[in-house]
């Protein structure tokens, strides 16, 4: 490990997001890996099998037969205190959702990564974010919640995967990295995180008691369930997993702003959509039009009150996405009717480009 | 000689394992479950694995199993108790890590995960209950009732055009190169209890010598769906499930 | 200095490689690079495409609609790209195969029959390094010194004996290039 520390002081390396995650899983001292191939995000777990961790921090690596049991994989791992994550991308995410409502209703800790292709179906292997609704709004049965954090670049993908790992242990619950095919692919630079150690069993037991290791004689068995007969109970779960989220919406807030402060006319983009809408602002300033960007970070929690703040502000938003307008949804609720917001977007792995927003943005909002 | 007298150690001959909890079961009486949870907790004790076990429990009447069984135990989602026995085994290699199975659970919606890790030879033990039907739901048909057999969603019993054939499992895990032991016990006498508890034992023996998937299936009765009483129970499991599920070893290496 | 680059031609001509190349040598001066590729289908013999980004600031967006150098390879790529091309920008084409050639006349338009120079001479291997150099030539965005250095990079250790090669083909590629309008 010490040897590993001093060799990654700040080199700068070129590689795909989804390389970028794998090498910050094992970096940031993951435990397991469990995944079913799916494009675009399949190099997650090729460049996991590629590195070998099993050799050198000792995380496992595992290809399950499907989507479903790679999710339950990680429900085992989790239950027993262990980093754990799983990575797919939008079908194979739908196949996740039993075990991702399981896991946050038994409160564990875990990392799924979504690297979004268009849909519904089987769609496309081009990039989408359709997937907003399923990710935000709980996506499985039952009234849960995942954070959402969106990467927009590949540095971004390293330093999330790190992130979502200290937010699922410090609400133990599962976090969801939500990437789309493009920042999957491309290729940019990255300073990959430090090494930290895999955490002990003597730490696990120390750090998290519920965890299932084994029972010694002096405790009580462990039970990881998400099963409660009795109402009252369920009712209670539920009641205890609610004041979680209201935690997590005051607490882990994440946004950015571009050219926000005179902003006349405010584009709400994330993820790549936010890259693409940042080099809009940039030509609609150079034409005279007071445009700003704010880009989410976390979907949930939503920056609602970040946005509100501009409702008085400024004469019109627009929402950008991949998708048929769902995170507008949001946007609106934020405003609540105190400024117009209008949607664009392009679906089905179709990608807009700067100038095609600008025409967007012209048509629909500045008028 | 007074009561004292009697029940001095030295004329013990049988005590409860304290691997069972001291709770009142939710299993109908006649069932086979609790004789089976018993085997495992006492081969637990004698083994002297308590702090070492993590056992699966399923969806089904064993959801439940955790009560009962003083060691660390998750619940898994309807089917998938292999796929979290996978993953545990593997990050914690040196405990014993079995699962708790009906035939629903094993072998119609958790078909892909049993045989995937029987296949990969995940060094867990596989506890199969087969008693021919869904007994938490209320009797509908599982993947192992017999031809003609009645249950709530084949009231007229099973037929090979309707329902398809039932499915021997166990059959077909003994052919996949996982497997290191695959036997089929049942639990309805004396002699059969011992045999099913030597054929655990033996299990969780290979799995913590990492010799590949052990699988028992326990051939059952669940007298509530049947409806029969528990001593008819066990006659019509002899007379009609052991012909289609015949008792022995299948694979052992 | 900002150059936004697309590369475009059929599957296994090399296209997505020499934009890695490219995006190399322009992390070995120091810039910030973006990469993006077409992916899936097109890796296996469809039409392939890749986006290079070099610039000295953050790159904002790596989506593009319009470029300042277009490099084809072939008819439909041609076809798709030679109107994106920024005017005053630069657009590299193979002749191999082509049945329409470039017509516009606000852009540098040049030729380099590198698929026929590669058959020729055995070494169809090097084709898209022969164009990289083309391209250095017309547009030196980056130093050869340091297309080697990222090369050297990111091949794995046991390709690093064909580097001469690829340096060679850059050469030969900076010879075959010519300006046609």
């Amino acid at each position: 490990m010490n040897d590993s520390k001093k060799q990654d002081i700040k080199e700068v390396k070129l590689m795909k997001g989804n390389e970028a995650i794998a090498h910050a899983a094992i970096r940031c001292g993951c435990d397991g890996y469990f995944g079913y191939p799916i494009t675009p995000q399949s190099e997650i777990m090729e460049t996991l099998m590629e590195l070998e961790p099993w050799n050198t921090t000792g995380m496992v690596v595992l290809q399950a037969e499907s989507e479903t049991s790679s999710i339950n994989m990680v429900y085992g791992g989790a239950g027993c205190g262990k980093k754990t994550m799983t990575s797919s991308s939008s079908p194979g995410v739908s196949l996740m959702q039993e075990g991702m409502s399981y896991i946050a209703c038994a409160e564990l800790p875990c990392v799924v990564v979504n690297v979004m292709r268009g849909g519904p179906g089987l769609g496309t292997i081009q990039p989408s974010q359709a997937d907003y609704f399923q990710s935000v709004k709980g996506g499985g049965h039952g009234d849960y919640k995942l954070i959402t954090l969106a990467p927009a670049s590949v540095q971004e993908m390293a330093d999330y995967t790190v992130k979502a790992f200290e937010l699922a242990f410090k609400y133990l619950t599962p976090v969801l990295l939500l990437a789309d095919g493009i920042i999957g692919q491309m290729m940019e630079k990255v300073v990959l995180p430090p090494f930290q150690p895999r955490m002990t069993e003597a730490e696990i037991r120390e750090k998290y008691p519920w965890a299932t290791l084994g029972k010694p004689a002096n405790r009580k068995p462990n039970v990881i369930t998400s099963l409660a007969l009795e109402a009252e109970e369920m009712e209670a779960t539920n009641l205890r997993l609610q004041r979680k989220y209201r935690e997590i919406e005051k607490n882990e807030v994440l946004f950015e702003e571009f050219s926000c402060e005179d902003a006349e006319y405010l584009i709400v983009a994330f993820g790549i959509t936010a890259r693409i809408c940042q080099k809009t602002v940039e030509m609609a300033r150079s034409q005279g039009i007071k445009a700003g960007l704010l880009r989410p970070i976390t979907l949930f929690p939503f920056p609602t009150e970040q946005i509100s703040r501009y409702a008085d502000k400024t004469k019109g938003m627009l929402s950008v996405e991949l998708s048929a307008g769902q995170m507008v949804e949001d946007v609106r609720l934020a405003v609540n009717g105190r400024v117009q917001v209008e949607f664009y977007g392009r679906m089905g792995g179709i990608v807009p480009s700067p100038d095609e927003v600008l025409k967007a943005l012209k048509d629909k909002v500045v008028k | 000689m007074t009561t004292n007298d009697i029940i001095s150690p030295e004329n013990l001959v049988y005590t409860k394992t304290k691997v069972m909890n001291d709770v009142p079961m939710h299993y109908c009486p006649g069932c086979s479950h609790g004789v089976v949870h018993k085997l495992i907790a006492e081969i637990i004790e004698e083994m002297d694995f308590q702090e070492k076990t993590i056992g699966i429990a399923p969806v089904g009447c064993a959801v439940f199993a955790y009560k009962y069984l003083d060691i660390d135990w998750q619940q898994a989602a309807h089917g998938r108790a292999p796929a979290l026995a996978t993953a545990i085994k593997r990050l914690l290699p040196n405990r014993l890590v079995f699962t708790y199975q009906g035939d629903g659970d094993l072998a119609a919606i958790g078909t892909a995960e049993t045989i995937h890790a029987a296949n990969r030879g995940e060094n867990i033990t596989i506890i199969f209950i087969n008693n021919g039907i869904y007994g938490m739901t209320g009797g509908q048909m599982a993947p192992t009732t017999l031809i003609g057999m009645k249950s709530s969603t084949s009231p007229n019993g099973r037929t090979v055009e309707l329902n398809g054939n039932p499915l021997d499992i166990t059959k077909l895990l003994a052919q996949l190169e996982g497997t290191c032991y695959v036997t089929r016990q049942s639990v309805h006498n004396v002699g059969a209890v011992r045999k099913t508890k030597k054929a655990i034992q033996k299990a969780f023996e290979n799995s913590m010598a990492r010799k590949g998937t052990s699988v028992v299936e326990i051939v059952s009765t669940c007298n509530s769906g049947w409806k029969l009483s528990p001593a008819k129970s066990n006659d019509w499991m002899v007379e009609n499930m052991f012909p289609a599920y015949p008792l022995g070893d299948l694979k052992n290496i | 200095m900002k150059e936004e680059i697309i590369i475009a031609g059929f599957g296994g001509q090399g296209v997505l490689s020499m934009g890695k190349i490219l995006a190399y040598s322009g992390l070995m001066q120091g810039q910030e690079v973006s990469w993006l590729p077409s992916y899936g289908p097109e890796q296996r013999g469809g039409t392939a495409n890749v986006t290079v980004i070099l610039s000295d600031e953050r790159i904002s967006s790596p989506v593009l609609n319009s470029y300042d150098t277009a490099i084809v390879l072939n008819q439909p790529s041609l076809d798709r790209f030679e109107s994106k091309v920024k005017p005053g920008g630069t657009l590299i084409f193979d002749g191999h195969g082509f049945k329409k050639l470039p017509t516009r006349t606000d852009i540098n338009i040049y030729r380099i029959d590198a698929t026929d120079y590669a058959h020729a001479n055995n070494e169809s291997k090097t084709m898209n390094m022969i164009i990289l150099g083309g391209l250095l030539k017309v547009r030196p965005i980056v130093l050869v010194e340091n297309v080697l250095k990222g090369l050297k990079k990111s091949l794995p250790e046991r390709h690093h004996h064909l580097i001469p090669t690829n340096e060679k083909a850059i050469q030969t590629g900076m010879k075959l290039i010519q300006k046609v309008n």
